[in-house]
Formats: structure tokens, sequence, C-alpha cells
């Protein structure tokens, strides 16, 4: 925990607690994510770790009977007062799903959608723009030949790396990835590995995953969570070598979960 | 091995009636399109398609009945489709809590099964009596809200097919509702939203109750939408009723006419549904 002490704080979560309809669903949550670090959150399926990211974009306001109490800080501003535009929020928190989900258009078109929701571009500096976020999601050489075909023509892996394109195009500082590699191949996860290690040269990192190794490889810090409670928190090298808590080791050794 | 001959014969049974089921649908099918090409294309000459409807006993077509068809149907499509395509999508993607969605789901499910008689009747009533004269466009008002409650349908149930990750993926990316609705959703169901508009079309393509109280008839070439239009449905029920041989076998050529417009729109659905869900 001393490495986290030292780091600047990108979001902070405050004594979150969260709802749907009457289910408590998280518990009291206080954590800390440093900037340009990519923080992992694990725990068997229902603990909360989903819930606790869409929060972090306020996904959960689609949804009528969804409710968070508490406090997240981002850049040590509370979102969830309910005072800030929630669409200039999501374009400086960007989120890839579990599963790819392009648009019903062009490959382009799939890019530029969200860059121009945000900014005016001209033609050619969104033709620059396109490219620079299909590069820096390792797409480019793959698509650069038919950016006019529709997204849904890509195979699932490149569907999820347009979709990461897609997120990176509007140039957030937040990256949340639920699930980011769940649906696809050991190939092209490994390739969204590699991407997330060199995404956080610019990008605060968030990722929920299942894989435990695959929060081992990619993340600085980790969280476990159980039953919509925090259990443990802290950096991945200790929580996965030493970990404080017994119910973390029972749930990364395999025992439990 | 008992077990196994059972499963055979149980699985032959069910085929055997499935096929007689089939067969005793297509019997009757078949046999009415027969009679329609059997009578119908020796009715069909080239005056057909250039004369207006005749008095009993002299030369004529059904030019004047056919454009006031297409008319009202186009008219009464391009009346019903932005309400039914609106109404739908108010209800698949704002009719989350409150009242107002159920109640106006409840009712445009009666809508659609209310008998076209009683459509015809109800503007009958509030256009036709108030206005003292028939019309074309109170023929188009009357089709419209046949088309209505089927484009409603249609454009709910097809938007509730569209995941709800590509809402949450375009709203992610900060876009207001209104733009995932255009962009992201209607663009992705647009194919089925064609097809039920394409589906209301032929259904009121022959529809003859609802013009029957609104449009009437009109012997005489009429492109006035205000006057009293001829039609194909309304031509055919009064030429068949009446005991003129050279009107019976109009009544034929219309009936097959709009048949065959109907097959033919129905191909085409069929062909843009396919050509378009296999782009994606």
């Amino acid at each position: 925990m001393e490495a986290l002490k030292t780091l600047k704080p990108k979001i902070e979560v405050r004594n979150l607690n969260f709802y749907y309809g009457k289910y408590h669903a998280l518990r009291s949550i206080n954590l800390t994510m440093p900037e340009k670090k990519v923080t992992a959150f694990i725990g068997p399926s229902g603990c909360g770790k989903s819930t606790l990211l869409r929060t972090m974009n306020c996904m959960y306001a689609l949804y009528p009977n969804q409710k968070a109490v508490g406090e997240i800080l981002i850049d040590e501003e509370n979102i969830l007062d309910g005072k800030r535009d929630l669409n200039s929020l999501r374009a400086k928190i960007g989120m890839v799903f579990q599963k790819p989900t392009p648009f019903p258009m062009s490959i382009y078109d799939n890019i530029a959608f969200g860059v121009k929701l945000h900014e005016k571009l001209g033609r050619g500096d969104m033709d620059d723009r396109v490219e620079w976020a299909l590069k820096k999601a390792a797409l480019w050489d793959e698509v650069k030949d038919k950016l006019k075909q529709s997204g849904n023509s890509l195979s699932g892996g490149q569907q999820q790396r347009l979709c990461i394109a897609r997120g990176i195009a509007v140039k957030p500082e937040v990256l949340l990835l639920d699930e980011p590699a769940s649906a696809l191949d050991p190939i092209s996860t490994a390739r969204i590995e590699e991407l997330i290690t060199e995404l956080k040269e610019d990008y605060t990192i968030v990722i929920v995953t299942h894989n435990m190794q695959q929060a081992a490889r990619v993340s600085d810090f980790t969280a476990y969570l159980y039953l919509g409670e925090l259990i443990e928190f802290g950096e991945t090298t200790s929580i996965f070598t030493t970990p404080k808590q017994k119910a973390t080791e029972d749930y990364i050794t395999g025992r439990f979960g | 091995m008992n077990l196994y001959r059972k499963r055979r014969l149980i699985n032959g049974l069910n085929l055997t009636l499935s096929m007689v089921a089939m067969a005793f649908g297509l019997f009757w099918l078949g046999w009415i399109l027969w009679t329609l090409i059997d009578r119908g294309l020796s009715s069909i000459s080239l005056d057909v398609f250039t004369k207006m409807t005749p008095a009993p006993g002299s030369n004529g077509g059904l030019l004047n009945a056919m454009a006031g068809s297409i008319a009202m149907t186009l008219a009464g499509v391009a009346i019903g489709t932005p309400v039914g395509v609106l109404a739908g999508t108010y209800l698949a993607e704002y009719g989350q809590k409150g009242w107002l969605a159920p109640a106006t789901r409840f009712i445009n499910d009666i809508l659609l099964s209310a008998p076209s008689i009683v459509i015809g009747l109800f503007v009958y009533e509030v256009y036709v009596a108030s206005t003292h004269h028939f019309s074309g466009w109170a023929g188009a008002f009357a089709l419209a809200l046949i088309v209505i409650p089927v484009v409603v349908r249609t454009t709910e149930n097809m938007l509730k097919l569209v995941p709800n990750g590509l809402r949450e993926a375009a709203a992610a990316l900060g876009a207001p509702q209104w733009k995932v609705i255009v962009l992201v959703t209607l663009r992705a169901s647009k194919a089925g939203i064609i097809t039920g508009i394409l589906l209301a079309l032929s259904r009121i393509s022959g529809e003859t109750a609802p013009l029957l109280f609104t449009a009437l008839n009109n012997s005489f070439w009429n492109a006035n939408m205000n006057a009293p239009m001829a039609n194909l449905p309304v031509v055919i029920f009064q030429f068949a009723m009446s005991p003129y041989d050279d009107w019976h076998k109009l009544a034929w050529a219309g009936a097959l006419l709009i048949t065959f417009g109907v097959l033919g729109l129905n191909i085409l659905t069929r062909f843009v549904f396919r050509s378009k869900t296999t782009l994606h």
C-alpha cells in the first residue's frame, strides 16, 4: 500500500452503496485508483465488480430502478451528485464491454461516431483521428483497406479491438474494461492484454476480469470483491503473493469461487 | 429397440398429420389462385389499363380504380408510417416506467384487431359526415388507421430485438438518448421496420370496408383527393354483385391485379429483408 500513497489518485470511491431496486449490491466501498495505472477487480460472479465499474461512468443512470449512494471522485470532482452532464462525463471515461458491440455502420463510421458527438473535425482531421485510434488499438494494419466495410464483418477479436479504438478515439482519460477478453480466443486475448499494457502509458485503466492470471499479468493494483464488499485492495504483486485476508487467499488459490 | 420403433412411429404420425394439414391449406389456396388466374387472365386486356370503369354493356377498363387505389394506399402509408414508427419508438425506447406505454400498447393491440368496417364507420362519422362528401383523403385516413397499429407493433418488436449492449455502448461514448436511437438502434432495426411497413402496405391494398364508407367510388378519372375516388376493392365489390357479364369480367381482372400486386409486394419484402440481413 506504500506505493499507492505516493501516486496521484485519479478515481476515488468513497462510501459507495449501490441498489438494484431493493437489492443492496455494493456495500460501503472505499477505493482509490491511481492515475495511469491498471486496476483490476476480481471476485466470483455476482460479487459486484461489474456493478462497481458501471458506476464510474454512471451507466446505471440509464435504468430507472438502479441507484448509487455515496461519492465517486474523478479528479476530485464528485460525479454522483447529479450536477454533471453525463454525456461530457462519458466523453472523459471510455468503456469497453464484455461482448463486442460494433454499431451497424462502417468501420470508419464506428470510430467517427463518438468523435462527432464531441468535436467538429474536418474531413482530413477525422481521417487522421480514425487512423490514430485504429493504430493505437493495433487494428489499423488489418482494416486499413476496408474502412468502408461493415463493422460486423470483422472477427470477434477484431470487433473488440474496434470497440477499444472507438473508445480511445474520443480521447478519454479513463478506460473502463468490463471483461474485455472473456468472449475471445487465446490469441486475441493476448493481443488485448498487450494493448492494455501499452495504453496505460496514457490512460487510467480499470478492468473487470474473471481470469486471475489475466489480473496478475496486466494490472498494477487489484481489488478483491465478495458479496458486494471490498475484501482486499493493494498492489497486484502483494495481493497475489502475500494476501492479508484468508478469503482473498482462498479465492486466488482456487480453493473457492 | 422397442422404444426406438415407438419413437419412429410417433414421428411418422406427426409428420403425416402436418403434411395433411399443409396439403389442406395449400389445396384451397391453390384453388383460389387457379380460379383467379383462370377467370382473371382471360379478362385482362390493354383496355383494362387504359380505360375508365364503364357503364354496363359498354367497353371499359379499370384505370381510374387502379390510380385511385395506388393514390390512397400510398397516402395511407405516408400518413401512417411516421406516426407508427414514432409511437413504436416511444414504446420500445422511452416507455420504461409509468402507465402511458402499457396503456398505449393495450390500445394499439385493440386497434390492431379492430374489424376494418369499424374503422370505415369511424372515419365516415368524424370526417365524411362533417365535410358532407366522400373523398380520397377520407379513404387514405381510414387506411392509415389500419397501417398505424401494424407499424407500431413491428417497430417496437424490432427495436426490442436490438441488444441492450449496443445502446449502452453508444451511451458510454457520451451520446444523448435521441442520437442513440436515431443513429444506432433505429439503424440496426431498419430492415425489420421496412418489412413491417411493406406488410402493412400489402394489407391495406385489399381493404374494401374502410373505403366503402369513405372514398366510395367514382366512374370517371379523378386526381382530386378531395372528391370521391374509384378504387379496386370497391369496384370489385360493386361489379361482382351486379348482374352484368362484362362487369363480372372486370371484377375478376381487378381481383387478379390486387392479388398479384400483393404477392409481388410480399416477394419484394422477403427479398429486401434477406439482402439486408445478410449484409450484417
